[in-house]
């Protein structure tokens, strides 16, 4: 709404402002919206995530051109990308890296929330919207991974897709309807299709918007987990708080740049990066008689594949995989500490992160592993390890012997 | 021509009645020293790209398939003119943008080896690169149990009759006791030469790593410009992720 007193610009620019908000929209979002000016490299993967995910869409409209769904195509359409369409090869690789890149991405954003306690108190819904996000990317990632109808696509989405036959009651009527048949069989593959190219974006896409909304609601958390709002000038900005932009799009480019130089050495160089991306087992056609051994998921799944793989009881093994996934939800509630960055905290908390990020990669090496006795019981200690983070919180935050925090954030020039 | 001769090499293999016997437990897959052999392909080797594709349209082709490449794409990368695609390589019948494709039927296949002979577009990828490939070619030995008188240490039991054995020559492999995980069992020592082939091994091992090599090549044809435009870009990047380090500095000049 213009005001009576504010002048009308000339021009097409003064014209398509008086119907559209572009320079409300890009003065409050970026030139006069203030971020902490403490941002360390932990702040990159927030907007390398959205890069990546702007990459994964545009690499995934051109392969959607050629990839054709269905048991008897889908293989060999595949192939036709790598081998006829000019620079299909580039494209694939660019999206199939990219769902590892994402995933990596997206590891460190929320390890950096754990960090300096992003979650906490007013930014929880923030990271609701986030760990849906996360919820919505496996999704996306597990459909993907399904598409190219390799033999390891073919078994890992019997095997995932089993685990909802653990659900009691409706659980063998469940896996069926999701199949689609009684199999993993051509009507999997087209619904996972549908589902991969047209639901789960749209539904990413408004997640990412209700994201953003959120954070520009009350701003960035920083590495001192100080509330930079609280400390104005005299002309109502943040002392501490820098414009978005110029400084944080000039900064976030390096970020980028880098990024893409380590993406591009995988992408051109070790596409499949030695198993990880893409797996020997899925360079054969899905076959229904001939089970890869061992059956894997993408390394973006092996820690709670391990849990899983650690419990002797499947339906068990399945929910402690759900309450895994799901513990990070409640963070914001578990964390009692009157502090939010690491920087302030005692040793309790950094002793149990510490725990955890060490479960949680070994729970993500293991899950790629052979099953063997030896390593079900490293899974099952690390799993304590990781459940213990959580579910202890409310007690250790409290008793956590915290540092005074600053009045005003760390920043040496 | 060359097709017909490679079908004929496979009719002589004597007793091709085979069934798909898979299920007999092997005694005798116990890795050892050919578990080191390294294929050390370079699939920016043109010549040996070459003389790979010849090797895989004698040899090969009578059974093996590589239905996602196209004969005219093989030329354009492997730099053999048309002509000469038409002239040395072309099956009966076939023209230059058809897959290379085997004349072996999949009901004769499964009726002579058990099972049809696998296309092998995508075997060095799909068997985790070329070396698998490069130790299954040289590690047939006899064995008069099978049905086609060969073993194979890499894939026991294999379907596979030891098609280059005229090339290499027919192996024995000598086994010794051993104890693994506490069992008296066999493990593989050594092949010996019991008749020597048309080649001496050493042309033998450059015969088999340039057959890999092309293998390695069609797995993905597009490998070596792949790497080719990965330099330049990633020069490109470094050049940007300077420049964007410059203008970084530039602007936050100003924060303190």
């Amino acid at each position: 709404m213009s005001t009576p007193n504010e002048v009308t610009k000339p021009g097409f620019w003064g014209w398509l402002n008086k119907r559209l908000p572009v320079d409300s929209f890009i003065k409050g979002s970026l030139t006069e919206y203030f971020a902490p000016k403490n941002f360390n490299v932990w702040y990159f993967f927030g907007s390398l995530a959205l890069l990546v995910l702007v990459m994964q869409l545009l690499s995934g409209i051109f392969l959607a051109m050629f990839y054709k769904p269905g048991a008897a195509t889908a293989f060999d359409s595949v192939e036709f990308i790598m081998r006829e369409v000019n620079y299909g090869w580039l494209i694939r690789y660019l999206h199939s890296t990219g769902a590892s890149a994402f995933f990596l991405v997206v590891y460190l954003h929320m390890f950096r929330a754990l960090l300096y306690g992003s979650y906490k108190a007013p930014r929880e819904l923030l990271w609701l919207f986030g760990m849906i996000i996360y919820l919505a990317l496996m999704a996306e990632g597990f459909m993907g991974y399904v598409l190219p109808w390799g033999n390891m696509s073919y078994w890992a989405a019997t095997v995932i897709i089993n685990l909802f036959s653990t659900i009691p009651v409706i659980g063998t009527g469940l896996v069926e309807w999701i199949r689609g048949d009684y199999g993993v069989a051509d009507a999997t593959l087209n619904r996972f299709f549908s589902l991969h190219v047209v639901a789960i974006p749209l539904i990413l896409l408004m997640l990412v918007a209700l994201h953003l909304i959120a954070l520009r609601e009350n701003g960035s958390n920083n590495p001192d987990g100080i509330e930079i709002k609280d400390k104005k000038g005299a002309d109502g900005h943040p002392l501490d708080g820098i414009p978005f932009h110029p400084y944080y799009t000039v900064k976030d480019i390096v970020g980028v740049c880098f990024f893409l130089t380590l993406f591009f050495i995988v992408v051109f160089f070790v596409p499949t990066m030695g198993k990880l991306f893409l797996e020997p087992a899925n360079f054969e056609p899905a076959d229904a008689l001939s089970t890869p051994n061992p059956i894997a998921p993408s390394w973006y799944f092996t820690p709670y594949y391990a849990i899983l793989r650690a419990v002797p009881n499947k339906g068990v093994g399945a929910l402690l995989l759900l309450v895994a996934v799901l513990s990070f939800f409640f963070l914001p509630w578990l964390d009692r500490s009157p502090v939010k960055s690491i920087r302030y905290r005692g040793w309790i908390f950094k002793t149990f992160l510490t725990i955890f990020t060490i479960s949680f990669l070994a729970l993500m090496w293991l899950g790629l592993q052979e099953v063997s006795t030896v390593y079900v019981w490293l899974a099952r200690i690390f799993a304590v390890g990781y459940f213990a983070f959580f579910w202890l919180m409310p007690w250790y935050s409290r008793w956590d012997p915290v540092k005074p925090v600053p009045e005003r954030v760390t920043y040496h020039g | 021509m060359v097709k017909l001769a490679a079908i004929l090499a496979i009719l002589l293999v004597p007793s091709l009645s085979l069934a798909a016997e898979e299920a007999a437990a092997s005694e005798t897959a116990a890795p050892l020293d050919y578990q080191a052999w390294h294929a050390h392909n370079d699939v920016g080797n043109l010549s040996s790209l070459q003389r790979g594709a010849r090797n895989f349209m004698n040899y090969c082709i009578g059974c093996h398939s590589l239905k996602y490449l196209r004969y005219s794409r093989l030329g354009t990368d492997l730099k053999i003119p048309d002509k000469e695609v038409q002239e040395y390589l072309l099956g009966p019948g076939e023209t230059l943008g058809d897959y290379i494709t085997t004349s072996l039927k999949p009901a004769d296949g499964i009726a002579w080896f058990g099972k049809q002979p696998p296309d092998l577009s995508l075997i060095v990828r799909a068997r985790e690169g070329s070396d698998y490939v490069y130790r299954f070619l040289k590690s047939f030995y006899i064995d008069p149990t099978r049905p086609t008188r060969t073993n194979n240490l890499m894939l026991a039991n294999a379907a596979m009759p030891a098609v280059l054995s005229e090339l290499q020559g027919v192996q024995e492999a000598v086994f010794k006791d051993a104890i693994v995980d506490g069992v008296n069992t066999k493990v593989f020592d050594h092949f010996v030469l019991a008749t020597p082939g048309q080649m001496s091994p050493a042309e033998y091992d450059d015969f088999v790593r340039d057959t890999v090599n092309f293998l390695d090549y069609a797995s993905e044809p597009a490998q070596v410009s792949r790497t080719f435009i990965g330099k330049w870009v990633l020069l490109f990047m470094l050049a940007l992720t300077w420049m964007a380090w410059l203008l970084k500095k530039e602007y936050w000049k100003d924060v303190h």
